[in-house]
């Protein structure tokens, strides 16, 4: 299946290799990177490439490129799946995923790598069963280690690649128990100019701290679940206790990880924490145009809105901008034509205004593209959808673990468009005018 | 370390010659030189005594060797280590082998013998890495000792080494395609195996070593289909895309009776409907296919296992594994009735949340799948709103998407969409826009005329991109219907002044020369300008130009003809040959001449025919040809490796062959082949489904018992090798009947040894297959248990009725564990068969004590405990410890957790009844506990304290165990005086660290003792005990359960009676005394026809009696 790993930095180094059959050499790299420079973004250079005798799967991720080696059929999905794991399970060990942290420790990822994968076949994938195998670095052992020459490789078989339940490690302990859950949503939404909803949904997770000792049997229920439209889940949570009672049932890994992903139903109206009103308008004559914004709560369920950040994407035109902001900064990148202005803390009795003039080049017409606007918020303590759990149950342990349950919502996908662009149903009078002047123009 | 002081006297000379040598190698001389002084320092530290440093010696190497700079001149000194002690050494050691073996092949063979030994090692992971490694260098001349490596791994007792086994087989496999026919025994063999752990990669190497080789799947069929949800997930998506293939030839296709005609978006509607509409559905489909098929074949019924298969993959569905969703998608779409393909829409919808490049594949699927099955993602059209941050590849395929699923009601929200798209500051997302409009306007006739005039405004914008894109779009839609649209072409016809696009262009001028007619004043002007500059122009432009002077000529030579010629002459000293032999040609055939009068007479007909309006094709239209979420299908061209989805059959295959077949010969387990028979078996209980959410009573069910029996007895008489002498005894008091069957089984183990290996395999192997064994079926029943939980639900839900009170979870439990001691049995005769040429005398003393068969349960070890269900503890199940020729040897006996061994810190009990009069009390059900020192430490002073009991009840203690050393196993009985009741007796266990909670409840079946009575007796008796405490139930008895033998079986099994002599054969008779109140216990079970049966419990105890014939009755109909 996957024949070389190689991982390559954004300026285009391959930093580390690792090959599962026999070597490939690295010039095979160089059909991603004329990929790679035809792509100009790296978001847009394609996961799957084709070369004369190899296929090339990749993945970009903290600015690195994870550049995987097939020669033959496999499905990309599962390539791509396994490729993010890695990722993950370095961001789990090191704390983050980017070149100097992998470069540091290139001996433990590349024993990582050795473990993940056998002749190119996922083995061992599980974080707690990787961990067990070789440990993660810490500075106290890293020191104990060098001085006795004890090593981070463990001797014996994870029980978890056994077990049925290889997330979790036997004999965890803790002097205190406790298992945090935070219930994070996200409104991913496109309004149209006037305010009204083109398209929202809620997106949501689950993600779990849990603490506790032993085997604890944890069952997390909702007082809303019929709410969830779609959802998946951690494979520790049993799917039929879900099916029938909509609770959720599961023996949790150890640590953080990720819960479930839900779906609210789209059928639910979403609530739109905030409208925008705003104008950019360019003259036809005259290097400049006007740009002036207002945002105002609209759906907050009381709460306060906070870490409002509104991004604009300028038209390429668009040399400076020249602005006042009754509340935050802004900031105007001209290289990326992107115009950000931090809000913070949305105040309902003011609400924070952004005005003034934009230059743009001379002699350039007005720009004709839509510059859009996206909008970064937080809500603490509410689940914008309405979730809410309602009980978190042990079984299996005696003690009493401290339990905890955390809501936030946030802006995912939250754009507006800034124009609306309109076709008339039938043109062709408008249109002959518009070709007259077209013609004549051009013909002066 | 012996070995390797041996191995560097033996290498001692070689190597100190052998370093200077490679130091002067020419080829890496001079410029590396620095190299060279430090791998000098990485030898001598290799070569010092200190682990340390060669730790940091081998991790600096690996370091170069990731960074992938050469370290291959290290290897004599790097090989030296391959036997060190510290083990994270030796693994870097290993790290570096797999690496350079391949290059100094003969040094690499030095290693050979350190894995050899490895591979016996007792530590399971050691043997696993050793394997790993050995089958990773890639060196033809250990391909044999690979190839014994990997068929001993294949039967080792641990799970991961078979597992490391599977993976080995491709590598061999790659390194010598020879080896084929003896891999394929091995993945056969593996392909047996029943633990999770092994299927995912013995799928794997059955891909790439012999894919074609779909019989070998038949008989595990059933058993993948109902693993497949706890196999890791990645094992999920081999199996599940592989499984697509098998049944892609085994069933007949599901949607063959819907007319194709159909496949428009009318009739699709249906299936959106909610979620419950389609379970319904689909119970319904089951309810069709369960209906006796026999009748007649016309309306199309499901194969029970293409069923299973499409039940037990979609749960997964929900997996956070964004692979697995998507093999579970293509299953669907490939495999399931139209109507059923609905329900991955939402799941593949959900992939979109996820990172681009996953987004990425499964839009382009999601893109092949509208085109077939436009309507399933209708409901999710907004879900495809294209974000300005998207990356313009996924907007692309998102723009792709959106097209296919536009239809006369949704395009104008479409269109609106489309709209917002064009201002879009993305150039390439623009361009696709417009096509996108243009496949819009092609496909739905209704808005062609908006789209088109959309377009046209386009074409003043700006952006010479998006005009000439325009351009060409409105060329191709202008072709449909030119008349009606001359004032476009008149005012495209005045682009060509500002437009530099030569794609567009060339457009322009095509439409104007195709349709000059519609433009005479015009056309001519344009042919004007278009020669003055046409020495500037591109060459597509160049080849319109002559194209547009050709056919002006024909229709208009008198205004155009100097023109033509001078454009002709133009071209025909151009650079191009395409643009000279183009105007050689039409000059030709335009220009009347003497020579070519016969030609130039149908000009006017080459040159002006009638062009169909092309089709705006999507890219992905047949796309679906290849199995969607496979990388050909994302290529669009045929990978290496690729199997083709092959076409449904005509007629289904014989389904018959996916029934395992049944070697042990207890009668009710016969095999059987034909259609009703399985289908009738399926009231019958899973045997693995405990495991498995999804199975329920079905079809899978039984043949997964089936499945498991088959095997086992397959391999069953090799248990007999270490079988206790306890065991031996027992069996001594089987029954004649049970010889014949053995006979049968000796045949079929014949055969089945001609099939498989020589018969003269080593002893020593058949018993680590036997270890093997009890080790799966060990982690098949934790597993089992742990997940007990979501199992039970399912069971009491397709038990129908059960609410899902504890009360019916703990009756599901008690299910189960009978299932499970009732599946055990059939593996008994074969055990003994090989035994029995040793043993007849011992036999022949002791089979006349009852005539009916006593199949005997295996130890079962370890019942996890789960923890929600502790305390549904103490129902049944088998002993580890047998006793001797009890009175009622024909029942078997359960083994229930008392205590896990992660809960008990390494110490496990686990106890059961023994059914031995216990002596010092005669009140007493007697107990009989094994206590498993699992820890590293010892346990003392194992005892019992702080019995909690009900009013009335009494423990007897068993005496104390001292001392319980590490890896050691006790037993011990105890005496539990329980009243009559099913009260638990809880207490305390002690060790001298800790206490733990435990308690024992007995089934209402262990509150008895046999009791002999005659007929008379029992009649008598029975007389006596009417009217309230009578009860009787109707039921209707197993398939499997129709024979007496069997009754008798399971009833003595389910509880401890014994049998009553009886002049009918219709009547089955079993009496007992309670042990406490010795209350006498009558039970009847009178059959009739076609499995009718009555079952008739006498009681005084009238609490116990409706127990005992919920229990009796759930073990006869199970």
């Amino acid at each position: 299946m996957i024949h070389s790993l190689f991982l390559i930095n954004h300026t285009g180094d391959i930093f580390l290799e690792k090959h599962w059959k026999s070597v490939i050499g690295r010039s095979v790299c160089d059909y991603f990177f004329e990929a790679r420079e035809k792509a100009v973004e790296p978001e847009n250079v394609p996961p799957v490439l084709q070369t004369p005798h190899h296929y090339l799967i990749s993945i970009y991720r903290g600015k690195l490129f994870f550049l995987s080696v097939i020669q033959t059929e496999v499905p990309p999905l599962f390539v791509i799946e396994f490729l993010h794991r890695v990722a993950d399970t370095i961001q789990d060990y090191f704390g983050e995923c980017s070149e100097g942290v992998i470069k540091d420790n290139v001996v433990t990822v590349y024993e990582l790598l050795e473990e993940m994968l056998d002749n190119g076949f996922p083995l061992a994938t599980e974080s707690n069963v990787l961990k067990e195998m070789i440990r993660p670095p810490t500075i106290l052992r890293s020191v104990v280690n060098t001085l006795t020459g004890a090593s981070n490789v463990g001797d014996t078989l994870p029980t978890g690649q056994l077990s049925n339940v290889p997330w979790r490690r036997v004999g965890v302990k803790y002097t205190n128990n406790e298992a945090y859950f935070d219930v994070i949503e996200e409104i991913d939404a496109i309004l149209d100019k006037s305010g009204t909803t083109v398209f929202a949904e809620i997106q949501g997770v689950i993600e779990a701290c849990v603490r506790l000792t032993g085997m604890p049997d944890l069952t997390l229920s909702f007082m809303n679940p019929r709410l969830l439209d779609d959802v998946s889940f951690h494979p520790c949570v049993r799917f039929k206790r879900w099916e029938s009672e909509r609770v959720l049932s599961f023996i949790p890994p150890d640590g953080n990880f990720t819960l479930m992903n839900y779906h609210v139903s789209s059928q639910n109206l979403v609530a739109i924490p905030v409208y925008v009103k705003q104008s950019i308008s360019f003259f036809e004559t005259g290097p400049c145009g006007r740009l002036d914004i207002t945002i105002g709560p609209k759906q907050t369920m009381g709460k306060t809105v906070e870490g409002l950040m509104v991004t604009i994407h300028m038209p390429k035109a668009v040399l400076s901008a020249n602005l006042t902001a009754t509340q935050g900064t802004y900031t105007y990148d001209l290289a990326t034509k992107v115009l950000v202005w931090d809000i913070g803390k949305l105040n309902p009795q003011k609400l924070p205004n952004l005005k003034g003039s934009l230059t743009t080049q001379a002699g350039t017409p007005k720009p004709e593209d839509n510059p859009s606007l996206n909008i970064d918020l937080k809500i603490q303590q509410l689940a914008i959808s309405g979730l809410k759990v309602s009980r978190l149950d042990m079984y299996g342990e005696k003690y009493k673990p401290f339990k905890g349950v955390k809501y936030l919502t946030k802006a995912g996908k939250f754009q507006i468009y800034i124009y609306m662009f309109i076709f008339l149903e039938n043109l062709m009078s408008y249109l002959l005018f518009e070709w007259l002047q077209c013609v004549l123009k051009h013909s002066i | 370390m012996s070995a390797s002081s041996a191995f560097n006297d033996e290498k001692g000379g070689s190597s100190s010659v052998g370093e200077p040598e490679y130091g002067h190698d020419p080829a890496s001389g001079g410029i590396f030189s620095s190299d060279y002084k430090r791998h000098d320092d990485l030898k001598e530290m290799l070569d010092s005594n200190k682990d340390s440093l060669k730790l940091e010696a081998m991790k600096r190497i690996v370091a170069m060797i990731a960074r992938g700079k050469n370290a291959s001149d290290l290897f004599p000194a790097v090989v030296k280590n391959v036997a060190c002690k510290n083990i994270e050494v030796k693994k870097l050691v290993y790290v570096y082998l797999v690496r350079y073996a391949e290059e100094q092949q003969d040094l690499a063979l030095l290693s050979i013998s350190t894995f050899q030994r490895g591979l016996k090692d007792p530590n399971q992971l050691i043997r696993a890495s050793a394997l790993r490694v050995l089958s990773s260098i890639r060196v033809t001349i250990i391909v044999p000792i690979m190839m014994l490596a990997i068929k001993e791994a294949a039967s080792d007792m641990s799970p991961y080494v078979r597992k490391t086994a599977a993976h080995a087989i491709p590598k061999l496999y790659s390194l010598d395609p020879e080896q084929k026919d003896q891999l394929i025994e091995v993945i056969e063999k593996l392909l047996a195996d029943k633990t999770t752990l092994v299927a995912g990669s013995v799928v794997m190497a059955f891909e790439e070593v012999c894919p074609e080789r779909i019989d070998l799947i038949h008989k595990n069929y059933r058993k993948l289909c109902n693993l497949l949800i706890d196999v890791e997930e990645w094992g999920q998506v081999v199996i599940i895309n592989m499984l697509t293939r098998y049944a892609r030839t085994q069933f007949l296709n599901p949607n063959m009776n819907e007319s194709l005609l159909e496949e428009g978006s009318g009739g699709d509607r249906t299936f959106y409907g909610s979620d419950e509409d389609e379970d319904e559905d689909e119970e319904e489909k089951e309810k069709k296919a369960e209906t006796p098929a026999m009748a007649k074949r016309k309306p199309y019924v499901m194969d029970p296992d293409h069923r299973l298969l499409l039940r037990n993959t979609k749960p997964l569905l929900q997996s956070r594994n964004a692979a697995v969703v998507m093999a579970v998608a293509q299953l669907y779409f490939h495999l399931a009735p139209k109507a059923e393909v609905g329900v991955i829409a939402k799941a593949l919808v959900r992939l979109l949340r996820s990172h681009s490049e996953v987004q990425y594949v499964v839009l382009q699927n999601v893109a092949t799948m509208t085109i077939k099955r436009r309507g399933m993602f209708e409901p999710y059209l907004k879900s495809f709103y294209i974000r300005s941050t998207d990356p313009t590849q996924i907007k692309v395929l998102k723009l792709e998407v959106l097209t296919n699923l536009a239809n006369e009601t949704n395009i104008s929200t479409i269109l609106r969409e489309f709209q917002t798209y064009i201002k879009s500051m993305d150039k390439d997302f623009v361009a696709a826009t417009i096509q996108a409009i243009g496949r819009c306007a092609t496909n739905i006739g209704e808005v062609r005329d908006t789209c088109l005039n959309g377009l046209v405004q386009l074409l003043s914008n700006r952006d010479e991109l998006v005009v000439a894109e325009s351009v060409v779009v409105i060329k191709k839609l202008l072709q449909m219907q030119p008349e009606k649209h001359s004032d476009i072409i008149k005012h495209m016809a005045k682009l060509t002044d500002n437009i530099q696009v030569p794609m567009a262009r060339a457009s322009i001028l095509w439409l104007i020369g195709e349709y000059c007619e519609h433009v005479p004043k015009i056309a001519p002007d344009v042919l004007r300008k278009m020669a003055k500059s046409f020495t500037n122009e591109e060459d597509i432009v160049k080849l319109q130009i002559i194209n547009l002077a050709a056919k002006l000529y024909l229709t208009n030579s008198k205004q155009t003809k100097l023109l033509t010629q001078y454009v002709l002459n133009l071209a025909k000293y151009d650079q191009n040959y395409d643009i000279r032999d183009r105007a050689r040609f039409i000059r030709q055939l335009i220009v009347p001449t003497e020579k070519s009068g016969a030609l130039s007479k149908y000009a006017k007909k080459l040159f002006l025919a009638l062009k169909p309006a092309p089709v705006l094709e999507s890219p992905f239209k047949d796309r679906d040809h290849f199995q969607l979420g496979s990388l050909s299908h994302l290529l669009n061209a045929k990978a290496g490796g690729y199997q083709e989805l092959p076409d449904w059959p005509e007629a289904a295959p014989d389904p018959s062959v996916r029934n395992v077949e049944v070697k042990d010969s207890v009668p009710e387990w016969t095999k059987c082949s034909s259609r009703e028979k399985r289908k009738e078996k399926k009231v019958e209980k899973p045997f693995y489904s405990d495991s498995e959410g999804e199975s329920g009573p079905t079809e899978s069910a039984d043949s997964e018992s089936d499945s498991a029996s088959g095997s086992e007895s397959g391999s069953g008489s090799e248990e007999s090798a270490s079988r206790s002498e306890s065991e031996e005894s027992e069996d001594g008091s089987e029954s004649e009947e049970e010889e014949e069957e053995e006979e049968e089984e000796k045949e079929k183990k014949k055969k089945k040894k001609e099939l498989k290996k020589p018969v003269q395999e080593s002893e020593s192997e058949q018993s680590s297959e036997e270890e093997e064994r009890k080790h799966q079926r060990k982690t098949k029943q934790r597993k089992s248990d742990s997940e007990s939980e979501s199992d039970e639900d399912e069971e009491s839900e397709s038990e129908s009725s059960q609410s899902e009170s504890e009360e019916s979870e703990s009756e599901a439990e008690v299910k189960k564990k009978k299932k499970a001691a009732e599946s055990k049995p059939p593996s008994k005769p074969v055990k003994k068969e090989s035994k029995k040429e040793k043993k007849e005398m011992s036999l022949l003393d002791l089979d006349d004590f009852e005539p009916a068969p006593s199949p005997q349960v295996t130890p079962v070890n370890t019942f996890l405990s789960n923890s929600l269900v502790t305390d549904l503890e103490g129902l049944s199940l088998s002993d580890t410890v047998l006793s001797p020729a009890t009175i009622a040897p024909s029942s078997a006996l359960k083994n229930y957790e008392l205590l896990h061994r992660i809960t008990g810190e390494g110490l496990s009990v686990e106890y059961c009844f023994s059914r031995q009069p216990f002596s010092p009390d005669a009140n007493m059900v007697a107990v009989q506990m094994q206590f498993t020192n699992n820890a590293t430490a010892d346990t003392k002073n194992l005892h019992i304290e702080d019995v909690k009991l009900q009013s009335g009840m009494r423990v007897k203690e068993f005496s104390e165990i001292e001392l319980l050393p590490a890896g050691e196993t006790a037993t011990a009985v105890m005496g539990i005086d329980f009243c009559d009741s099913t009260q638990a007796a809880n207490f305390q266990l002690c060790t001298h660290t800790r206490k733990f909670f435990v308690s024992i409840q007995p089934p209402v079946g262990e509150l008895m003792r046999p009791v002999f009575l005659t007929e008379n007796e029992f009649k008598k008796e029975q007389g006596q005990l009417m009217g309230m405490n009578e009860i009787t139930e109707k039921l209707t008895l197993d398939m499997k359960c129709r024979n007496e033998h069997t009754i008798v079986q399971r009833v003595t099994t389910a509880a401890n009676l014994s049998r009553v002599p009886c002049g009918s054969d219709k009547e089955c008779r079993f009496a007992g005394r309670t042990v406490s109140s010795s209350s006498l216990v009558l039970v009847t079970v009178a059959t009739k026809e076609e499995g009718a049966a009555q079952l008739t419990v006498n009681c005084e105890k009238m609490v116990i009696g409706t127990m005992l014939v919920k229990d009796i009755l759930l073990a006869l109909t199970q």
